[in-house]
């Protein structure tokens, strides 16, 4: 619900990036998102493709890799992937659960076209 | 050509916060964050911690919302420091807002910044602001498998305030539930049941907030 402000963080740390690194032109940028971070994948795109206009992001792939939530049981130590709200340990039943996996909200990588750099 | 980047897309918001928390301190004041659904009562439990803690202790308040600004002004009455921030829809206050919030406040008089978040029990969990608490309110009415359906707000939560627990006989709560399931997602979690109206359990959480208050010189 909030990929509006985290859009638009997303995007000044790609311009710094490419700014750093010379290019004319970002041709995708490469997302790891956990399940449990609470944003929708669309809906970062909606946002994208409109702030990056007139931009030298403008028309860059946006590819997420998507995290699956791994919890990890405080009674039994049991690790398990949970259903969507619902932490409740498959071995012991407890509702004791810690994230392990699943937060991750980071860039770990953009391409860009490099062609004219060092002319 | 592939760039490595790995930067966390919410570290800009987390400096800032840490910077608005550099402040606070600075000026020895206590920042707490508070958190809540829509219509748990957020103002009404400001309003009685004010009246609550009376001439001793300072407190300004950082009113975040939607769009409109007539909490603030229920809040400026008390002749407590407000400032009102509007997101314009958005669903949380971020941590530039506040560093504004707090350039708009008497830092030098107070002693606490209470910060009244968006009402939302999902996104507001995932902004740092600077504080050095935070305090998710539920009422009773909402009932008490919350933790279970916003289990990301009730796991990063220092102070679980159950609010209007006069209306309890009312409303099928099951407070011990309830307690289990934060438990299980926070273990040590201070949880004050409590009625502004009737002021049960009241005092409770303001001589928890006062003992948390910096000491002035320190
Ligand atoms: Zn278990």
């Amino acid at each position: 619900m909030h990929e509006m402000a985290v859009t638009q963080s997303l995007l000044d740390i790609v311009l710094k990036e490419a700014q750093q690194a010379g290019a004319k032109k970002v041709d995708a940028v490469n997302l790891v998102v956990g399940e449990l971070a609470g944003l929708v994948d669309d809906s970062i795109q909606f946002y994208f493709d409109f702030m990056t206009k007139d931009t030298i992001v403008e028309g860059a792939k946006l590819n997420f890799r998507r995290v699956p939530a791994l919890m990890k049981c405080r009674a039994c130590a049991e690790e398990f992937s949970p259903a969507p709200d619902e932490w409740v340990c498959p071995k012991c039943s407890q509702w004791q659960a810690e994230v392990i996996a699943g937060k991750e909200f980071y860039i770990d990588s953009i391409e860009v076209d490099d062609a004219d750099k060092g002319t | 050509m592939q760039i490595k980047v790995l930067k966390d897309i919410m570290a800009a918001n987390s400096a800032t916060a840490e910077a608005n928390q550099a402040r606070l301190d600075a000026n020895s004041i206590l920042g707490i964050n508070i958190m809540a659904s829509p219509g748990s009562g957020k103002t009404t439990f400001i309003l009685g911690t004010i009246d609550s803690l009376g001439q001793d202790t300072c407190i300004g308040v950082i009113e975040g919302d939607l769009a409109s600004s007539v909490d603030a002004e229920k809040v400026a009455q008390k002749n407590a420091p407000v400032v009102q921030i509007n997101t314009g829809g958005g669903c949380h206050l971020d941590a530039n807002q506040i560093s504004a919030g707090l350039d708009n406040l008497p830092l030098d008089s107070l002693d606490v910044v209470l910060i009244e978040n968006v009402g939302n029990l999902v996104c507001p969990s995932e902004f740092k602001l600077g504080e050095h608490k935070r305090v998710v309110i539920l009422s009773v009415p909402e009932g008490d498998d919350k933790p279970y359906k916003y289990p990301g707000m009730f796991a990063t939560a220092d102070i679980i305030v159950i609010s209007k627990i006069d209306i309890m006989p009312y409303f099928d709560f099951d407070l011990q539930k309830f307690k289990n399931a934060v438990a299980g997602l926070n273990p040590g979690v201070r949880i004050f049941p409590l009625s502004v109206r009737t002021g049960e359990g009241f005092s409770d959480w303001t001589d928890w907030l006062k003992s948390q208050i910096p000491q002035r010189g320190m």
